[in-house]
């Protein structure tokens, strides 16, 4: 009976690699990513929250410059560890368009936490036109919407090289080993000290690297701790609860024998 | 006066179960029911299958609560779901993954159907009402996921509608038709909710369909054997009910592992880049439930001819009582059927591999192979062999299997006590 159940898992899980493997290969090039430990991967994964202010202020500092975060609000910075006043301040920084008043005009404010992170550019239009026909695609899901996801990010900031020999450039592009098609448009930005980090942390390239890839894993699933807590739990009580069933099915079955 | 209420209270349920008899109906359908006493495991995935269309109907109507259908908004609204709405992940996790083991659970159902005859008389009609609810849940799902309004949502879209401008003469009425316009666009958007929302209630209505058709005549079981006497039933409660909720713990473990661990495992990263009728992705993929399918689709070099034959892949299976007419239900009795059984099954994994990678090279011809066979299992095999198969030795009865089963296992001492 349980190498009947057992069984019937396998086949499970069977069913289930068979297709997902498939379309990651199909998906992602030929070339290996760099494999890094996440502390957020794995069934009890947890953000360090040190290195998610950390990576929020490379982003602030230098990703901000071209790409935007539409889908997080200041108060959503509450989850890696600000306090309100602190959010307060960092969003004070910010100006935004708001209105009409009672006079029917349009009027500039400071954001508040309620606002959505303002966002470099007026429109995909000018976006396109600062960086030479490329848009700098919005950050906020970046790590869900790449084969590889956060590891893929963590390569491609390490991945830029010269062009080899052979290879016909682009006007404006740069050799990313990663990136389909290996040419990019976005001009390397990661460099030993770019980012001063105020805990102390040297900056170095692979650290501020590791950094911003955990702050975007993380503006990518929010949720990612309470939903791997609720996991938890959730599975130990479905586990022990389907132990109970095969204890009471067993009782029952046994009548018939 | 204390004789008299409790006689009234005893005289309720009756008093109901005269005008409206929905005691005796449960009794007679979940209590007492007879069942043959051999079901394995794989007769759990219809109730588990049962029990996902309630989570999915559940889960559906939360979320649509929140959803947005709407081009300019439908993927900020999701987003929203997933981020501001009080478990709004959660429930969107559950719907998404939901989808994939709702495919899992129906497509094993299928197989276990396939393998003991479930489908020959006298349940033909069962048989075909489950083609018109795998039917319905294609276009439920298809439909679903375009909703988020990602990439792959509007590609697949349009991908998949684009399939009707094949036709002769009224194709591209037909396409122009179903988009509600001249481009995969918001009046798609707004129609496909709509039906997402709508054919979950036709499914519903066609179960109970195939509930009432299966309890005419009851399971079928591993033997494939008629029940003959009182002797090989057991009543469902308490012996099925009990194994439904253990093989539902089991089911449930998986779910949620995936929920919660994988959510994302069998989606596809492209459709958390919002919809852009501008830029194609590299490969258009259906979800993976689609891609044995779509592998037909592109086995054919003509447009029409692919369409038509992805059409008849399902529709086949509404013949299958006719395509099989082999007196022997189970292929545990049916020593070649079973080898071209395995093999179909093998295959149809092949043409799901093959459906998930680019349509060149060698890929073609294995899926040109892999299509041949799958139409020549039913349209060749079946035939044949319900004409020529000679079968092994049939049990007596279901019982009688039972107890040579035993012995098979080597299980003396449950064997002696049959014995005596």
């Amino acid at each position: 009976m349980l190498s009947k159940l057992l069984y019937l898992f396998i086949c499970f899980l069977f069913l289930f690699t068979v297709p997902n493997g498939i379309l990651v290969k199909a998906a992602t090039s030929n070339v290996d990513l760099i494999q890094q430990n996440w502390p957020f991967n794995g069934i009890f994964g947890r953000f360090d929250k040190a290195s998610l202010q950390r990576g929020f202020k490379v982003y602030s500092e230098v990703c901000s410059a071209c790409h935007g975060l539409r889908h997080i609000s200041y108060r959503d910075l509450e989850g890696i560890g600000y306090s309100n006043d602190e959010i307060k301040v960092i969003a004070g920084e910010y100006e935004i368009t708001d209105g009409p008043n009672d006079e029917g005009e349009m009027f500039t404010r400071d954001a508040k936490m309620s606002d959505k992170f303002v966002g470099p550019y007026e429109n995909d239009k000018i976006a396109r036109l600062a960086n030479n026909g490329a848009y700098p695609p919005d950050l906020s899901l970046i790590v869900k919407a790449r084969a590889g996801g956060a590891d893929y990010i963590y390569s491609l900031l390490n991945g830029y090289k010269d062009f080899p020999e052979d290879f016909e450039a682009g006007e404006g592009m740069y050799y990313n080993e990663y990136y389909p098609g290996n040419q990019i448009a976005m001009p390397p930005q990661i460099e030993d000290d770019i980012v001063e980090f105020d805990d102390g942390t040297t900056a170095t390239h692979n650290q501020i690297a590791r950094d911003i890839t955990s702050f975007l894993a993380w503006t990518a699933e929010p949720e990612l701790e309470s939903r791997k807590s609720l996991g938890v739990k959730t599975l130990f009580f479905l586990i022990l609860i389907t132990i109970m069933l095969l204890g009471v099915k067993r009782k029952v079955w046994k009548n018939l024998d | 006066m204390k004789e008299k209420e409790t006689e009234n209270k005893k005289g309720i349920s009756n008093w109901i179960d005269e005008r409206l008899p929905v005691f005796t109906f449960i009794n007679h359908n979940l209590r007492d029911y007879p069942t043959p006493k051999n079901l394995n495991y794989f007769w759990n995935f219809g109730s588990l299958a049962g029990v996902t269309l309630v989570i999915m109907i559940v889960t559906g109507i939360l979320l649509a609560m929140q959803y947005t259908a709407n081009t300019e908004m439908a993927f900020d609204s999701v987003e929203r779901i997933m981020r501001d709405v009080n478990n709004g992940w959660l429930l969107r996790y559950i719907h998404m993954n939901g989808a994939s083991m709702f495919f899992i659970i129906v497509y094993i159902h299928m197989f276990r159907g396939l393998y003991y005859g479930s489908y020959k008389y006298p349940r033909e009609i069962l048989w075909m009402l489950g083609v018109v609810i795998l039917l319905l849940m294609m276009a439920t799902a298809f439909m679903g996921y375009v909703l988020p309004w990602g990439q792959m949502s509007f590609w697949g879209a349009t991908v998949i509608t684009n399939l009707f401008s094949a036709f002769p003469v009224i194709g591209d009425y037909i396409v122009t038709f179903l988009w509600g316009g001249f481009s995969v666009d918001n009046p798609t958007l707004t129609r496909f909710f709509v039906l997402h929302y709508l054919l979950p209630f036709a499914i519903v209505g066609v179960v109970a369909l195939h509930l009432v058709a299966l309890h005419q005549f009851g399971s079928n079981n591993p033997t494939g054997i008629d029940v003959k006497s009182e002797g090989d039933t057991i009543p469902f409660h308490p012996y099925y009910t009990v194994k439904d909720y253990l093989g539902l713990g089991v089911y449930l473990i998986v779910f949620a592992f995936l929920v919660f661990f994988a959510p994302n495992f069998l989606g596809h990263p492209d459709n958390y880049i919002p919809a852009n009728p501008l830029q194609t992705p590299a490969h258009i993929v259906p979800e993976w439930y689609f891609l044995p399918f779509y592998a037909i689709l592109r086995a054919v070099p003509d447009k029409l001819l692919g369409v038509l034959l992805m059409f008849a892949a399902v529709m086949v299976l509404f013949f299958l009582p006719w395509l099989d007419k082999h007196k022997i239900r189970s292929a545990n009795f049916r020593p070649f059927y079973k080898q071209f059984y395995w093999l179909f099954f093998i295959n149809c994994i092949v043409l799901g591999w093959v459906g998930a990678m680019p349509a060149e090279g060698v890929y073609v011809l294995i899926s040109r192979v892999a299509t041949l066979y799958y139409f020549g299992f039913f349209l060749i095999i079946m035939p044949f062999l319900s004409k020529f198969e000679k079968t092994t030795d049939l049990p007596s009865s279901i019982s009688a299997a039972v107890i040579s089963e035993k012995f098979d296992n080597n299980e003396p001492s449950s064997a002696e006590s049959y014995v005596k």
